[in-house]
């Protein structure tokens, strides 16, 4: 027996949305092609901002976790890429995954440590882990310890025929990494997962009593932000050929700039990561030259989002117009015999 | 006629998009207790959180002395003279007995409610001054409540609902103390749904009836059917 | 006689983390907010001394007298001006302020003073030591601690004997009710940071007497006030002390094992504590 309703995700904006995010993968899928080397580095680092901030979002912005310490999972999934392939031997594109997959399963204890602390207590936590990681990840000296190593000449040349091809590849896996996270964010919203993100986020007491299981809902997000978090910084140190423990657990790169991101573009709004790389990237391009300055602004301007239109960018668009980029509206839509009164 | 100290002239409230208030007038005489009944929900204690600041009105829909206080901020209120003893008392868990009551008096104003003047109308509570206050009966809070509002030399105090979950034993004498209250200066307001001891107290009552005033008289002349009417709606 | 040095150092050290506990300990008892920017502001406060002894050629010590008001007005102005504006419901507001606060802060330093380390001088007392049943103190470590004691006791003091700790307590209570006693929480609010930052300005001079500082050193002081008032418990001044000793030992008891070991150890004092007893060793009983 069918359902007498089903739910409707698209609207009209959302329609247009994915007709301009398909044109544009067919574009950058095509980027080697048109771009020179430093096109495609550029946009394989807006690519990780993208979905480092995507997932930060879905922590913080969905299911309430505020973390600045994420940068232990960057750092974590480039240290496991650089391990497994200079001591074990493995391909480095092989070693993403499981650097995912280490993530995945180190973030179960930590989130039992981490879940016993509140709000901003809990982010404070989450920033001594990645300490720790760093920490630990310094007195590694197969790994070159303090002041880090290089990926070897043998293990870059073997991952393909050439190194215009490698980077090429490289470019490849960052552009499909950043669709199947956003892919897979979108999807996990749209689930019953997703419903019950919304609840908790929206009203954690009430989520709650409505029999949403918040404690395991939160450790799945947890997890699955680790997975994908740690398989982006294998990929950000494979391209970068040199991973340092400094560099590795930056909290400015991997915590600082993503939160600002997420901030200026809108927080818990899946489009507002995207919004502000773009707005981010603009910025780093014109005014990088400055330094410290520019970081100094950075902050200044997030925290007159946050007391200003602490929504965001696309939090102000979408309410003045109503409109998404990505299908992820629940609408009811009932079968006319269906009803009833 | 001399101005009322406290007058509020239609005054609306609203929590968010719901009205609670619609256009209430109300006026206290210096000296007077003013009795405000009704059913739950009928718009009490709203009515003296917007007279006690704690909900933003509009400006001239409160005035003190003739001085709209209206949209004053709650710490404001307090200086002006108008001391709220809350629904339910909320006592501070941190603090003793007696450190609730010197909180009270943390404005300084002049007048005769004093330390030693509280305990000498409550004098249970000068036996338990250093005990944390919410380890107090539950009548014995509503007294430190009470003498926390007094410490603060109110011309005009304001009553939530002082009967709530006591014993009628307990409701009898902490209403015994109300008239040494109006001897030391001090108007009152009570919000009460014991009808009998609200009209027992007071020269004045007014009965609200979902957000708006149903029946106003003095305390002895009205009737029981009239109240019942404007209690219930007819 | 090895291991009763390491210890002593430990609890000497810890008392400079509990003057870091302190101050966050406080904002968050009176108003929920836990300050990202703290150790910044530790370290700015550093810099503050900094400029005092260089203009003024006065020992850092004595600069303390300066650099406390400067930084507790510092700490109203802020909170008035920024900080009142994020409290509410929501964790996110503060949060992010706070951690964009943290940036501000280290890259204006960095613009002013470069990222050179530097170090205040004290003149003699910093290299005294005098001897106790076979081990040897240093007079500057025993002055500082006995300075973080004194701070812990005078809060404790302010807190529970006096008429701005009863507004500090009642605010915390109930700010509504707060509201209706008279208190503007506002200005209550902004009393608590500016209390916070003359804590930090204390424990800013001794840093900077104690070790080289530059703008980068913020977050991990933030850290081990942070984990100083995990170890010892909410609520409980005295708490903060021990878990600040707990932490200092920690830390010297790693470094003697190993020296790249020394923070390592403190942090992981800190996750077992919070695996095993998370209320912290000391925490208050909640009525």
């Amino acid at each position: 027996m069918s359902a007498p309703f089903r739910v409707e995700h698209a609207t009209r904006s959302s329609q247009v949305g994915m007709a301009i995010f398909a044109a544009a993968l067919v574009a950058l899928a095509a980027a080697p092609f048109w771009g020179g080397r430093d096109d495609l580095r550029l946009l394989s680092e807006i690519y990780a901002y993208v979905a480092l901030a995507s997932l930060w979002n879905l922590l913080a912005g969905y299911a309430g976790l505020v973390s600045v310490g994420q940068q232990a999972y960057v750092g974590l999934g480039g240290y496991v890429l650089f391990a497994s392939t200079i001591l074990a031997g493995l391909h480095p594109f092989v070693a993403v995954p499981l650097a995912g997959m280490v993530a995945g399963v180190v973030a179960l204890p930590v989130a039992g440590l981490m879940f016993r602390l509140r709000g901003h207590y809990f982010a404070i936590g989450t920033w001594v882990v990645a300490e720790v990681f760093r920490l630990i990840a310094s007195q590694i000296s197969a790994l070159g310890g303090g002041s880090g190593i290089s990926l070897p000449a043998g293990i870059v040349t073997s991952m393909a025929s050439s190194r215009q091809m490698r980077e090429f590849l490289i470019y490849w896996v960052a552009l499909a990494l950043v669709v199947v996270v956003l892919g897979a964010i979108v999807l996990l919203l749209r689930s019953r997962y997703g419903l019950a993100l919304t609840a908790i986020r929206d009203n954690e007491l009430a989520a709650r009593s409505n029999g949403v299981d918040v404690a395991r809902t939160k450790l799945v997000v947890y997890v699955l932000t680790a997975f994908g978090t740690a398989m982006i910084g294998a990929l950000i140190f494979l391209q970068k050929l040199r991973i340092s423990p400094d560099t590795a657990f930056s909290v400015n790169d991997w915590t600082a700039f993503v939160i600002f991101i997420t901030v200026i573009g809108g927080i818990g709004r899946v489009e507002g990561p995207i919004i502000g790389t773009i707005v981010f990237f603009l910025l780093r391009q014109t005014l990088a030259d400055l330094g410290s300055l520019y970081l100094l602004m950075l902050g200044a301007v997030a925290i007159a989002v946050m007391l200003f239109a602490p929504k965001g960018i696309w939090g102000l668009i979408a309410d003045r117009f109503g409109w998404q980029l990505l299908p992820l509206e629940r609408r009811l839509h009932f079968a006319p015999d269906a009803r009833t009164t | 006629m001399p101005e009322p100290l406290l007058e509020v002239r239609a005054l609306d409230a609203f929590y968010g998009d719901f009205q609670a208030l619609f256009g209430v007038s109300l006026r206290v005489a210096a000296g007077e207790v003013v009795a405000v009944i009704g059913a739950n929900g009928a718009g009490k204690s709203t009515l003296l959180k917007c007279i006690a600041g704690a909900i933003k009105s509009r400006g001239d829909a409160i005035l003190i002395d003739g001085q709209p206080i209206g949209n004053a901020p709650a710490h404001a209120v307090v200086a002006r003279g108008i001391a709220l003893v809350p629904e339910g008392r909320r006592l501070f868990p941190s603090l003793s007995v007696e450190e609730n009551l010197l909180i009270g008096g943390q404005l300084g104003r002049p007048g005769p409610w004093s330390l030693k003047r509280v305990y000498e109308l409550f004098p249970v509570l000068a036996e338990r001054r250093q005990q944390p206050s919410t380890s107090l009966s539950g009548g014995q809070q509503q007294m430190v409540a009470i003498g926390r509002a007094l410490m603060s030399n109110p011309r005009l105090l304001l009553c939530d609902e002082i009967s709530l979950g006591l014993a009628p034993i307990v409701v009898r004498e902490v209403y015994a103390r109300l008239p040494s209250i109006v001897a030391e200066g001090s108007s009152l307001v009570i919000v009460e749904q014991d009808v009998v001891q609200a009209l027992k107290a007071a020269n004045h009552v007014y009965c609200l009836q979902e957000g708006r005033v149903a029946l106003t008289g003095a305390a002895g002349t009205l009737t029981r059917e009239a109240i019942s009417a404007a209690y219930f709606g007819a | 006689m090895e291991w009763a040095n390491i210890i002593i150092q430990g609890v000497l050290i810890g008392g400079l983390y509990a003057m870091f506990a302190a101050g966050l300990a406080l904002i968050f008892g009176v108003m929920r907010l836990v300050n990202i920017a703290h150790g910044d502001l530790i370290v700015l406060a550093a810099y503050v001394a900094l400029m005092t002894t260089d203009t003024l050629g006065l020992n850092p010590l004595i600069a303390i007298v300066i650099v406390v008001p400067i930084m507790a007005a510092i700490g109203y102005a802020l909170q008035r001006a920024l900080l009142n504006r994020t409290l509410g419901d929501d964790v996110l507001p503060p949060l992010l302020v706070t951690f964009g606060l943290s940036v501000i802060i280290q890259n204006a330093l960095l613009e002013a003073f470069t990222a050179d380390s530097r170090r205040l001088k004290a003149g003699p007392i910093e290299v005294q030591t005098f001897e106790v049943a076979g081990v040897w103190i240093g007079v500057l470590p025993l002055l500082q601690f006995v300075v973080a004691i004194a701070v812990i006791a005078g809060l404790q003091l302010l807190f529970y004997r006096t008429a701005l700790g009863r507004a500090f307590r009642a605010t915390s209570d109930d700010q509504s009710v707060a509201q209706l006693m008279g208190l503007d929480n506002r200005h209550v609010f902004a009393l608590a940071m500016a209390l916070s930052l003359a804590v930090i300005a204390v424990a800013g001079v001794f840093l900077a007497v104690r070790t080289n500082f530059d703008p980068a050193i913020g977050p991990a002081r933030l850290i081990f006030g942070f984990e100083a008032v995990i170890i010892g418990g909410l609520g409980s001044m005295w708490g903060t002390l021990a878990g600040g000793i707990i932490l200092g030992v920690s830390q010297a008891i790693g470094a003697q094992i190993n020296p790249g070991w020394q923070l390592l150890a403190g942090h992981l004092a800190f996750l077992l504590i919070l695996a095993v007893r998370p209320e912290g060793l000391f925490p208050k009983v909640q009525t």
